[in-house]
């Protein structure tokens, strides 16, 4: 049984499926000049976008729909591209500035052998799995401690927020053999094709297409569940979930785990993208960005943190491009502008124009 | 306090639901409750009252394992004739074994429609995975229509429970408890903020749930003690003053001096 509101919501997402696929299919069989050509250059920049999408939809899962305004998202994002930074440094092989079997930077730091952690990454399957489980393991454990001790609201907000700062600290370190602030970079290929292919940045933007749309159905099958009215009632009002019976603290938990790995995988699909990847992605400010994004998308709506963080981020290319000065205060200006104005962000615009105009007639109606 | 998850096989002869004895919790050296002895029968619709700060909030808190007590017993003389210590676990253990509490000010899931409100009140399976794959049955939606019928919101069944007025929330707030198929529901000031009308009408309610459970009412307006109340338990910094029917208590010289006094002088005012 489908109801309207179904059926449009099936119809938007196969739209956005189509217009998705547009951009390789252009890439792949378009013309080479003029308006619809497509350079490999911009494949990989919107699949730079869609990891960021799906960033966004992640932290919106905790914040959107939970309440949990988690400021360390970025942290399982970077966790998911450095375990899969590690299995591209392992693929560049004895190709490195070097010559060396060794990545680049251990021989600069003096390395005999690959440390012991390292050796399992050599396998693509075994990263793939370490850029779920790791992000998953932190948020585990740090949000059991969390949840357990009932930690909420800003108090959640600034843990996190040390948490990454911590970790973040800990990456700079160059005796954490994870290549210190000059973290990874210099990839040559991936599974065996090259990154310099065309092929392969098409192959890679698809990947991160396919699991943004996953992403959507993971969160709209959650929301069509009672776990998913579970989870907006501790939005709404968390002791009546606990004194209604429920364990707030397991379901916040899986949610955080959750959203954790889904940043991760996002991770791992950006770092091959943009080709390298440092610590300073995980610092404090990156995961603000992310709030943003969602914020300006629509807090709490499907499609919202993917409009964000792609318009949020054309607009960053432009402007730090133009004015590279101002990039920070335009975007603080900006989420202020939001939340004062825009609440349910520029999804939520049009209702919000409708509700306005409605109350219009109302009133000349009763004037009249 | 030997045992803190007493099930022994002791066969239950008392017509008791709850029993609170000898509890007492501090809060920095400050004596919240004072060895509070407290009886609850099956079926009973009992009304608390008592002036600010003589421990009602945290005689709530300790029943429903908000805070631990220090010292006594607080005991569930559960359906199946076991006896059930509270005081060690979880809030959300005590609300499955059938206690529940309404807080004060509405807390409704504003962004769930009234029907959404009490599926997930409802008392079924309230795991992670098995709330995942809940299916909702006829049983479930008769269950709902019936709690509906009882909190007088069938008309409002698919609007969103934010958009209910504030005494429309407070019905559906105890109609959430109902639908948990609860045997004690403790329910603070239900009365506060509503119109003359409201009040009344929330009254009745809880006549009409009088026997089907057991009621612990906290309350300040007098106006709705005198329509409720049966039996009155006048707590005072921290312990028991005075217990027995609305009038006797009225009239009682200790409880005048401490609450009614008071109140009375509140009145006058208004």
């Amino acid at each position: 049984m489908l109801t309207a509101e179904n059926k449009k919501e099936i119809g938007i997402f196969g739209l956005v499926a189509c217009l998705l696929m547009l951009i390789p299919g252009l890439n792949a069989w378009g013309p080479d000049g003029g308006l619809f050509a497509v350079s490999s250059f911009q494949v990989s920049l919107w699949g730079k976008y869609l990891t960021y999408a799906i960033l966004a939809m992640s932290l919106n899962l905790l914040w959107g729909y939970t309440g949990l305004l988690c400021l360390c998202q970025s942290l399982f994002f970077a966790l998911g591209g450095y375990a899969m930074g590690m299995y591209l440094m392992l693929m560049i092989g004895d190709r490195g500035a070097y010559q060396s079997d060794l990545p680049d930077f251990m021989v600069f730091l003096g390395y005999q052998e690959l440390p012991f952690h390292w050796v399992p990454f050599n396998n693509f399957w075994f990263a793939a799995g370490a850029v779920l489980w790791v992000p998953g393991l932190v948020a585990l454990i740090f949000g059991f401690l969390a949840f357990r001790s009932r930690i909420k609201g800003v108090y959640f907000s600034i843990l996190t927020q040390a948490l990454t700062y911590a970790v973040c600290l800990l990456f700079f370190r160059n005796d954490f053999t994870f290549g210190g602030n000059n973290g990874f970079t210099d990839f040559k290929d991936i599974l065996g094709y090259s990154l310099n292919d065309s092929g392969t940045t098409r192959g890679l933007y698809i990947a991160s297409a396919l699991l943004l749309l996953t992403t959507y159905l993971i969160t709209s099958g959650l929301l069509a569940s009672k776990l998913g009215k579970v989870q907006q009632a501790i939005r709404d009002s968390e002791n009546r979930v606990l004194f209604s019976g429920y364990s707030t603290t397991s379901f916040k938990l899986v949610i955080f785990i959750l959203s954790a790995m889904i940043a991760g995988a996002a991770g791992a699909l950006y770092v091959p993208q943009v080709g390298g990847i440092n610590p300073s992605l995980m610092e404090a400010a990156k995961s603000l960005e992310v709030v943003v994004w969602v914020a300006v998308g629509g807090r709490g709506t499907k499609w919202g943190p993917v409009i964000g963080a792609i318009l949020v981020n054309m607009f960053k290319s432009y402007t730090t491009q133009a004015f590279p000065d101002y990039w920070l205060i335009i975007m603080g200006s900006m989420f202020v502008l939001v939340v004062l104005f825009m609440p349910d962000g520029i999804v939520g615009v049009y209702k919000q124009v409708k509700n306005k105009i409605a109350q219009k007639r109302s009133l000349q109606i009763k004037e009249a | 306090m030997s045992d803190n998850l007493h099930h022994g096989p002791l066969y239950r002869d008392t017509p008791l639901i709850l029993s609170v004895s000898g509890v007492n919790k501090a809060f920095d050296g400050f004596k919240a409750i004072d060895d509070l002895n407290f009886y609850l029968e099956e079926g009973e619709l009992r009304t608390v009252i008592g002036p600010n700060g003589a421990g009602k909030s945290t005689f709530m808190d300790i029943i429903t394992g908000c805070t631990r007590p220090d010292s006594g017993s607080v005991t569930l003389h559960a359906n199946d004739g076991h006896d059930v210590n509270l005081v060690k676990l979880k809030e959300f253990e005590i609300n499955r074994l059938g206690i529940g509490r309404k807080f004060q000010t509405p807390s409704v899931y504003k962004s769930h429609t009234v029907y959404d409100n009490l599926v997930l009140s409802l008392n079924r399976a309230r795991g992670v995975l098995k709330t995942f794959f809940y299916k909702e049955t006829a049983e479930d939606r008769e269950c709902i229509m019936e709690v509906l019928k009882t909190i007088r919101l069938e008309s409002r069944v698919h609007d969103l429970a934010g958009m209910l007025s504030h005494g429309q929330k407070q019905w559906l707030e105890i109609g959430m408890l109902l639908a948990q198929g609860p045997r004690i529901l403790l329910i603070d000031e239900p009365a506060a903020g509503m119109s003359d009308e409201e009040t009344e009408r929330t009254g009745e309610l809880l006549l009409g749930l009088e026997k089907k459970h057991s009621l612990i009412v906290i309350e300040h307006d007098m106006e709705f003690i005198r329509q409720i109340a049966r039996k009155v338990t006048v707590l005072h910094q921290g312990h028991v003053l005075k217990e027995g029917t609305f009038d006797r208590v009225q009239s009682d010289p200790a409880v005048v001096e401490v609450y009614l006094g008071r109140q009375g002088k509140k009145d006058t005012n208004k």
